[in-house]
């Protein structure tokens, strides 16, 4: 058996492969392994294979290629019910002809547990999302939060170790998304479960997460902290889906250690940090986030000058939109500090970065 | 901003100064006295084509006004006589000059048929007498007792005075195996003759066991549907639909040429070595066929609302269960079919309620102990003629079949039944 | 009523327009099959021939329903309708037919005046005869050998076994019965008028009622014979011989207790060419044409000119229909008529009863 990913890990996907139509492969070998207590997210655009992974550790799907491991067992030919992974449903599947005793009280039941333990049980589990009054209601007297709330309930009341959640917020409006997005953090962290976290929202994605798995194309892009993924993208599809970035394609003209010079579509040359951009002559794009480009300043060999198109006032900073390098959507964010410089549209202004907030990626 | 302002009375009134309740109650009224004109030709429809119909159909089963509007003289003179008395001999004279009448008039055979209904006998009677009514002289009984003894039988005057009623229990009575005597009581028909109770008991028995079989074939059927991708579960769709494009009359015959002793089914069981050649099967011209036949006619209107009800179940629900330990069985159990009773309840009432009022599949494959009470409906409205008594029984069945609708709303509720 | 008649008018209003293209057609109604064949060859062609008049045939099964409810609803599409004696006469009483002058119709070939011509009892107020009929029993040469003689041993299932058909009905059923039991034929209708004939009559039936398979319509004797399904039947007598003549059946009939009836025509009071109606019933009922549908069915002429006349089955000539009819002597000693009156007395008793004992 092949373990070569990491022994360590409490699940471990190896060599996993899947197709439904053996023709086109959703998941391509994928290798992952989660740590016993990680909350792990799997983030991407609907169809990039994030939810398959889930449901084959689940046990609703069936990987066509590779192993499955739990705690070191392979659990491939395990069917759902004997897995005893907790699993919360993006419309949360709360069982519509119970009350929300009677589906916390479900998988107590199913194990045979007593009446007087499975009440105690289900009462401790209600207590810790602050539903304790709930417990014989019917779902559907209920608000989305707090069927939310009851779902998660149910998904932890049998001690399960392992919690899947399948864009379980999807349904809730930002606000009330927000705050629950800290409540399961909080349980997560004093329960010491193991979560599998499966989101589209990036930004969900990085409030909640110890890593962040991207999926694209049925790959995983990049597997990091949420602090690298924003910083320190590896590749032209991270950084354009976590967070705002500005985009410059052009050609790589040199490359020396980690600096790479690089001519762009408009002639003019500038350096980048080398990251993921291959050899002299490939095609590359330049990633800058927003708020790393300095406004003003004078002009030096990273400095260049930008147009005023757009300005949307937004608070806490000013959204600028500029004409840069003949990219007319590079987004400058203006801090709304004291002494900031004022924008008018129509003006031009020389724009900085440092060479290590240009990252050369793959075009 | 604020259109409604309160008053010292109280009221709360519109920017105009009429109150708001009225302002509110005219702007609902036009809107809807469009909503009623809309559904007004729908509603006229049914009125006219359905509602009226049933009411004067049923109407019959408790009034029929032959005797006494045919025989004006006699039906008051009999709603006077106490049914015990001898007739007396101005009795009898009125009844002579509404037997003239009733030959001139061509509804004696009518008359005769009625009170027939009631005597057996009088048929002849009353047609033979009327040929002769005109000739007869006072005194009429002893003249009428020339023509036949049975004009002196104290049961024929009180089989008049039963049939001179319009308005009767009679043909209600006989609907459940009872007979309305001339006195106004009531008894159990002779034992020989009680038949209509037994088949409702049997149309009951099967219509339920009709249900219940669709049920047990048409929901894993359902299931199947609902759970296919849509392009297969459509085609697979047509095929369950396919039977409702076929006459009724040739999947009924289909059946015989399955199911008869030389059909396709015993040949296959001799073939098998199942029966003998000599000792087939009977399949059909029995309840058996009736059973298998109904059960595949209907079998659709359990499929459709089942399926419908399936469709909105999402899979989430039974993988819920599984995920929360469920086995296969415990997660539809306890998670799947709770949420599929709607959809039995509807299939359910649906099969229930067009089986119990089945006829023409009982009618050709149901032999002696497979026919039902519409059979009988139909026999009494064209074989027969008896109309009324048709009627009674078509009454008596509504009041079963909104009784059992009854105890389903208690028991399961009604409005726990969706078709989709 | 009056709505009800509104309501009718109605959906009469609806077929107002086929009505309209029928009218110098004629609307006749008969039982199907061989039997309206043999109509179709005997009077409906010459008819069509001499006067041009087209004739729509229909079918029907019998019964007074749907006479009355055109009668009654106001709306009567039938012109010649023909039916058995006892709905004649009970149609006839509760007006719903109408009346027949016996003097259209025409004297007899050998010059018999009409009224002297027809068989006793084959005229009426509103009804005129044009064929005797039988219920007999058959069964199937080829598969018993020394068959059956007597109505007797068709109740006898020791000596003959295998399944009996029988008419799901008590007409003609309790009258065999009862002869089966020894009554002579002279006796049982008024045997059947008191309750112990009734009870000895299902008695009988009782020792048979295992092995029954029920018949409803005309076509299927001949049908369960040829199946196999029974080892006897009762059956139309026309429809046996129609199997035996046309399909070459071996099927034999038993003439022994043979209960015979009348088919007469009848014209439904309001009908839309009662005229030509009329006209068409008098042709048919001539002593010529009732002698030509001999030809093709075994049913016995009405008028006694016309059994001289009566050849060989239409397509062969070694096949004489004179000892094929009810009417023939050696047919017809121990044959019973059906008593109309003592149906129309007592149907509705006798079928509820038979019912009842069927679904025992």
């Amino acid at each position: 058996m092949a373990r070569d990913s990491n022994p360590e890990g409490f699940v471990v996907f190896d060599h996993v492969q899947k197709s439904y139509d053996g023709e086109i492969l959703v998941v391509k070998d994928l290798n992952l392994s989660i740590a016993k207590g990680e909350f792990l997210t799997m983030l991407g655009p609907s169809g990039s294979g994030k939810s398959t992974c889930l449901m084959m550790l689940a046990g609703f799907e069936t990987a066509t290629h590779g192993n499955i491991l739990l705690g070191g067992t392979p659990i491939n030919n395990i069917p759902p019910h004997k897995r005893g992974i907790g699993m919360v449903f993006q419309n949360y599947a709360l069982f519509p002809h119970m009350t929300v005793g009677e589906n916390l009280s479900f998988p107590l039941e199913v194990r045979k547990m007593g009446k007087s333990e499975r009440e105690a049980k289900v009462k401790r589990a209600l207590d810790m999302v602050q539903m304790g009054d709930f417990a014989g209601r019917r779902p559907a007297q209920l608000s989305g939060g707090q069927q939310q709330r009851i779902a998660l309930a149910r998904a932890l009341v049998f001690d399960a170790e392992l919690v899947l959640m399948d864009e379980p917020l999807g349904a809730l409006d930002k606000q009330l998304r927000e705050h629950m997005q800290y409540e399961i953090k909080h349980l997560h962290e004093s329960l010491g479960i193991t979560v599998v976290y499966v989101t589209h929202d990036q930004s969900e994605a990085l409030t909640m997460s110890d890593r962040v798995a991207v999926f694209d194309d049925g790959i995983i892009q990049q597997l990091s902290t949420p602090d690298d993924l924003y910083e320190r993208p590896q590749n032209a599809f991270v950084a354009q889906f976590i967070g705002e970035n500005n985009k410059l394609l052009g050609v790589v003209k040199s490359v020396k250690g980690d600096t790479a010079t690089v001519q762009l579509d408009n002639g003019a040359t500038t350096e980048a940090l080398a990251v993921n951009c291959g050899d002299v002559g490939n095609r590359t794009t330049l990633s800058i986030r927003p708020e790393r480009v300095n406004i003003g300043g004078r002009k030096t060999k990273m400095s260049v000058e930008g147009e005023v198109k757009e300005l949307i006032y937004l608070g806490d900073h000013i959204r600028c939109r500029m004409d840069v390098h003949g990219n007319e959507d590079f987004i400058v964010k203006v801090p709304n500090s004291a002494g900031h410089t004022h924008l008018k549209e129509g003006e031009k202004t020389m724009l900085s970065w440092s060479k290590e907030d240009c990252r050369a990626l793959d075009a | 901003m604020t259109d409604a302002t309160t008053n010292d009375d109280g009221i709360v009134r519109a920017a105009d100064g009429t109150p708001l309740k009225k302002r509110l109650g005219q702007a609902l009224f036009r809107s809807r006295l469009r909503a009623f004109g809309l559904v007004t030709p729908l509603l006229l429809m049914i009125v006219m084509a359905f509602l009226l119909p049933v009411v004067i159909f049923l109407k019959q089963a408790i009034y029929n006004p032959t005797f006494e509007s045919n025989m004006a003289n006699v039906s008051p003179v009999l709603a006077q006589w106490d049914a015990v008395s001898e007739p007396t001999e101005d009795m009898y004279a009125a009844l002579v000059a509404d037997l003239v009448q009733a030959r001139k008039d061509k509804t004696i055979g009518k008359v005769a048929t009625r009170v027939n209904r009631e005597l057996s006998g009088t048929r002849s009677l009353f047609t033979k007498s009327a040929r002769k009514a005109k000739k007869l002289e006072a005194p009429y009984k002893e003249a009428l007792e020339d023509i036949s003894k049975k004009w002196v039988d104290i049961e024929t005057w009180k089989a008049m005075k039963i049939a001179s009623k319009s308005w009767t229990p009679a043909y209600l009575a006989s609907a459940v195996d009872m007979k309305y005597n001339a006195d106004g009581s009531f008894e159990r028909k002779a034992e020989e003759r009680r038949i209509h109770l037994k088949l409702f008991v049997r149309t009951m028995e099967i219509s339920i066991i009709v249900t219940v079989m669709g049920l047990l074939l048409g929901y894993p059927v359902a299931y199947l549907l609902s759970t296919l991708p849509a392009r297969t579960s459509n085609l697979l769709l047509i095929l369950v639909l396919l039977p409702f494009w076929t006459s009724l009359l040739v999947r009924t015959t289909a059946w015989i040429a399955v199911l008869q002793g030389q059909g396709v089914l015993n040949d296959l069981f001799v073939v098998f070595g199942l029966a003998t050649d000599e000792d087939r099967f009977s399949l059909i011209y029995n309840k058996t066929g009736t059973l298998i036949s109904m059960t595949h006619i209907l079998l659709p209107f359990m499929i459709l609302p089942l399926y419908s009800v399936m469709k909105t179940i999402p899979p989430s629900y039974v993988r819920a269960a599984k995920s929360m330990g469920a086995t296969n069985w415990t997660a539809f159990w306890r998670v799947y079919f709770p949420q599929s009773i709607p959809g039995i309840g509807a299939g359910g009432i649906l099969v229930f309620i067009l089986a119990i009022s089945f006829y023409i599949t009982p009618a050709l494959v149901g032999g002696e102990d497979g026919t039902m009470i519409s059979n009988f409906i139909d026999f009494h409205m064209r074989r027969s003629l008896n109309w009324s008594l048709a009627a009674a029984m078509g009454a008596v069945l509504l009041v079963i079949v909104l009784f059992l609708y009854y105890l389903y709303d208690r028991i399961v509720g009604i409005d726990n039944m969706k078709l989709g | 009523m009056k709505i009800k008649t509104l309501l009718l008018g109605a959906a009469a209003g609806a077929l107002c327009a086929s009505a309209a293209t029928a009218a110098d057609s004629l609307t006749v109604v008969s039982w199907g099959g061989a039997y309206t064949k043999s109509q179709v060859e005997a009077y409906h062609k010459p008819y069509t021939a001499s006067t041009g008049t087209n004739i729509v045939s229909e079918d029907y099964n019998g019964g007074l329903a749907e006479i009355k409810s055109q009668v009654e609803a106001g709306n009567v599409t039938w012109d010649l309708v023909d039916v058995e004696l006892s709905d004649a006469v009970r149609g006839c009483d509760e007006g719903l037919l109408e009346p027949i002058d016996p003097s259209i119709l025409p004297a007899g070939a050998d010059g018999t005046a009409a009224a002297d011509d027809f068989l006793p009892g084959t005229l009426h107020e509103c009804a005129v005869a044009n064929i005797v009929w039988s219920t007999i029993f058959a069964y199937d040469s080829s598969k018993i050998e020394n068959g059956p003689t007597t109505i007797a041993d068709f109740f006898d299932t020791a000596k003959y076994p295998g399944k009996r058909g029988l008419r799901k009905g008590p007409k003609a059923n309790l009258e065999l019965a009862l002869a089966a039991d020894g009554v002579a034929a002279g006796d049982i209708y008024e045997m059947l008028g008191t309750a112990e004939g009734v009870d000895r009559a299902f008695a009988k039936l009782d020792t048979i009622k295992g092995d029954t398979v029920w018949w409803e319509a005309g076509a299927q004797p001949p049908q369960l014979l040829a199946d196999g399904e029974v080892a006897m039947t009762t059956a139309y007598n026309g429809r046996i011989f129609n199997a035996v003549a046309s399909e070459n059946k071996p099927f034999e009939i038993v003439w022994d207790s043979q209960v015979y009836d009348l088919d007469l025509w009848v014209i439904p009071k309001g009908a839309p060419n009662k005229d030509k109606a009329m006209d068409f019933l008098a042709f048919s009922t001539a002593t010529e044409q009732l002698a030509a549908q001999a030809s093709w069915i075994s049913y016995g002429p009405a008028r006694k000119s016309s059994a001289p006349l009566v050849g060989s089955f239409h397509n062969k000539p070694d096949l004489a229909m004179g000892p094929q009819m009810p009417t023939a002597p050696e047919n017809f000693t121990t044959a019973l008529q059906n008593d109309y009156e003592f149906w129309a007395d007592n149907a509705d008793e006798l079928n509820e009863r038979f019912n009842t004992w069927l679904a025992q």
